[in-house]
């Protein structure tokens, strides 16, 4: 009944115009499962943000992991979504056609396994994601260390989400933010709050379910609208305002961090993640993978900062298709343009 | 009796008389097959005679709800029933890997021929082949030796074909073109328990998923007798609902809107859903169709599906109008495309 309440608010939405922004591609795709999305007026504009990991992976990192594939006694692990993704000349799967060796997985941790059995072939793991996810391949490098397994490494583009909401507040003109609940998981809901205050925006923190979602897009909108800034954690079930320690703690032991190229942006400083110390053998040449050979036409970097919507990208739709995609929002499911394309067809 | 199968059993000699009469013989019992000639001679049909084949690959070959035998009869008749056709009769053909345990082997026959009994279809031809060992853990699927991806998969070590025969009244017009605008759609149960299920087994889960895998002639025979004007059936395998009503809803020229809060989901399937970030409509079904009849026969279509032991948890779900692709209505009330699976899926599922 209440959620009902809450999409009726939403749907008469008469206010001053607003651009929201949900980071997390999670959201983008729960929104779009929803149907809430199309349920907005015109006055309410949400934009999808550089919160899919296979989204902002530049085609350095693909190339990189491309050539390891096809190196014999080599094999890439990735997940599912990643093989898919052009680099500047090849895609994972492209590189299998031509006898590469990659393969996908569920859970990372089950290399484990398959390294045990195959020891003459050296699995090499495409860690990517965000603070939600960095934590499980900080646990599997702490077992692979421990275990002294020498025949997997891991080729990260791990990113953390302060950095390029940084450089969103201050270049993009967006009126308030859907914060990534599953982040906040780790970081914590505090974590956004300086972004919030420094800028003068209103954030909040969203879960995934419908009833959830809806909750806090008013609560956005609401307070965008009476431009009223501040962080409000509508996930508090699971979103603790300090996060997990012990994930933070972990993260902190295994990784540094770096600078990083997000596909369309740039290189941010200090917004990767990278294996350190003991772990930093580990590593299979991680840094320093920031060339993004963007296709001509391909807009993925103004999609991504909501500078353009995936509609108004010259390529989307007949160039660029899931079928044949361009450019990486077109290839995972939580990509803005894939889903973009799978809800409007 | 020697215990696995050797590149002899499928050589055509003694060793394989030796396996026929111990194993195939011993389950599939009719007078058609035990001629033993080189083809099954049927008696004459009455009606247009419906022929349809498909090949059996599933990984792993047990699952939570049945297995590759079941399912290979289950596939070939529900394909049968949903062109409106009587099943009656199936052919058989068996490919074997050397070193496949034969008391695995006897376990697939034994569920194949209770399933053929069950449907009312005979097992009148068939065909066993063996070739060379392909992978270290031939028939046995665990977490530890599968890493769920399309290209490490292990063989199972069985293969089955089946080729099914059955008989439609000559005026019958059921076929994917045949839905029209204000047609209700209906499912005949739960969505995603196969695929779920499948998945769950391969990931090493622990859950309470089943696969529905079950012949679904006597449902369809049911309806029909009832009188029920079937515009369309279709099995919601590979691809699930998605797929299907895309594909229906392209044949016939029409939109199809489903609404979500209707649709019958386990919570099992929603969960492992949530977890893997799937979705019910594009998960494959091994036991469940998709049913247009015209709007005022939805209802009797619906109570008679009910009344059917695999059609206890029927619905209407959807409704046909003019236009084109197929959408969900959701619970919030939004609109939204619902797509057809892309890509691979998860390879092979049946």
């Amino acid at each position: 009944m209440q959620t009902k309440l809450l999409v009726e608010y939403l749907k008469n939405y008469r206010g001053r115009p607003l651009k929201l922004m949900e980071v997390c591609g999670t959201h983008t795709a729960a929104l779009y499962r929803s149907g809430l999305r199309n349920l907005l007026p015109a006055g309410i504009k949400l934009l999808s943000g550089p919160g899919c990991p296979v989204c902002v992976t530049p085609t350095a990192y693909i190339d990189k992991l491309v050539a390891l594939s096809l190196q014999p006694g080599t094999c890439v692990l990735s997940f599912g979504d990643m093989l898919a993704v052009p680099g500047s000349k090849a895609s994972l799967l492209s590189a299998r056609a031509q006898g590469g060796h990659c393969d996908f997985f569920y859970q990372p941790e089950d290399v484990l396994a398959r390294a045990a059995r195959e020891p003459e072939t050296t699995f090499v793991l495409a860690a990517v994601g965000f603070e939600t996810t960095a934590p499980v391949w900080a646990a599997l490098a702490a077992t692979v260390l421990a275990q002294g397994l020498t025949n997997i490494k891991f080729l990260t583009a791990l990113k953390t989400m302060p950095q390029v909401l940084d450089e969103l507040c201050r270049t993009a003109d967006i009126d308030g933010f859907l914060c990534p609940g599953h982040v906040a998981v780790i970081t914590g809901s505090e974590s956004f709050r300086p972004l919030a205050e420094r800028y003068h925006k209103p954030m909040v923190v969203a879960g995934f379910t419908p009833e959830l979602l809806a909750a806090a897009l008013c609560r956005l909108v609401r307070a965008a609208s009476q431009n009223e800034a501040g962080l409000w954690n509508e996930y508090s079930t699971f979103v603790k305002p300090e996060g997990n320690a012990k994930a933070q703690a972990l993260l902190r032991q295994v990784f540094a961090p770096g600078p990083a190229s997000w596909r369309g942006l740039m290189v941010l400083p200090a917004s990767g993640l990278y294996l350190q110390g003991p772990y930093a053998k580990l590593d299979a040449g991680s840094h320093g993978l920031d060339a993004d050979q963007i296709p001509a036409g391909c807009s993925c970097g103004a999609v991504l900062t909501g500078q353009l919507t995936s509609r108004e990208c010259p390529l989307f739709g007949t160039a660029c298709t899931p079928s044949h995609p361009v450019g990486a929002c077109m290839v995972s499911s939580e990509g803005s343009c894939r889903i973009v394309y799978e809800e409007q067809g | 009796m020697q215990m696995q199968i050797e590149m002899k059993h499928g050589a055509g000699g003694a060793a394989t008389e030796a396996l026929i009469n111990s194993i195939f013989a011993q389950y599939f019992q009719n007078e058609t097959l035990s001629r033993m000639e080189d083809g099954a001679v049927l008696p004459e049909l009455t009606g247009s005679p419906v022929l349809t084949t498909d090949s059996f690959v599933v990984t792993p070959l047990f699952f939570p709800g049945g297995d590759i035998g079941r399912l290979s009869v289950c596939g070939t008749v529900n394909d049968l029933a949903c062109m409106g056709a009587r099943p009656l009769y199936l052919t058989a053909g068996f490919i074997l890997e050397e070193g496949l345990e034969l008391a695995t082997l006897e376990r697939v026959v034994q569920s194949l021929a209770a399933t053929a009994q069950e449907a009312g279809v005979q097992i009148v031809a068939g065909d066993t082949k063996v070739v060379e060992r392909r992978h270290a853990e031939v028939g046995t699927v665990t977490k530890e030796n599968l890493g769920t991806g399309s290209t490490n998969l292990p063989s199972p070590g069985l293969f089955i074909n089946t080729t099914g025969l059955g008989v439609r009244p000559a005026a019958c017009r059921i076929g994917a073109s045949q839905i029209k605008p204000g047609d209700r759609i209906l499912v005949s149960g739960t969505l995603g328990d196969h695929h779920g299920c499948i998945l769950a087994t391969r990931l090493g889960l622990q859950t309470s998923l089943k696969s529905d895998c079950a012949p679904l002639n006597k449902l369809v025979a049911a309806l029909l007798a009832a009188g029920i004007k079937i515009h369309t059936l279709r099995d919601m395998t590979r691809g699930g609902l998605a797929t299907v009503a895309n594909e229906v809803a392209a044949a016939s020229g029409c939109k199809i809107i489903i609404e979500e809060d209707k649709v019958p989901v386990r919570a099992g399937v929603t969960s492992l859903c949530g977890l893997l970030g799937l979705e019910p409509y594009t998960m494959g079904n091994e036991g469940k169709l998709l049913i247009a009849v015209p709007a005022d026969q939805a209802e009797a279509a619906l109570h008679i599906i009910q009344a059917q032991p695999y059609g206890r948890e029927a619905a209407l779900v959807g409704t046909a109008h003019s236009g084109s692709g197929v959408f969900l209505q959701t619970a919030l009330g939004g609109l939204r495309n619902l797509p057809p699976l892309r890509g691979e899926g998860l390879p092979r599922i049946c």
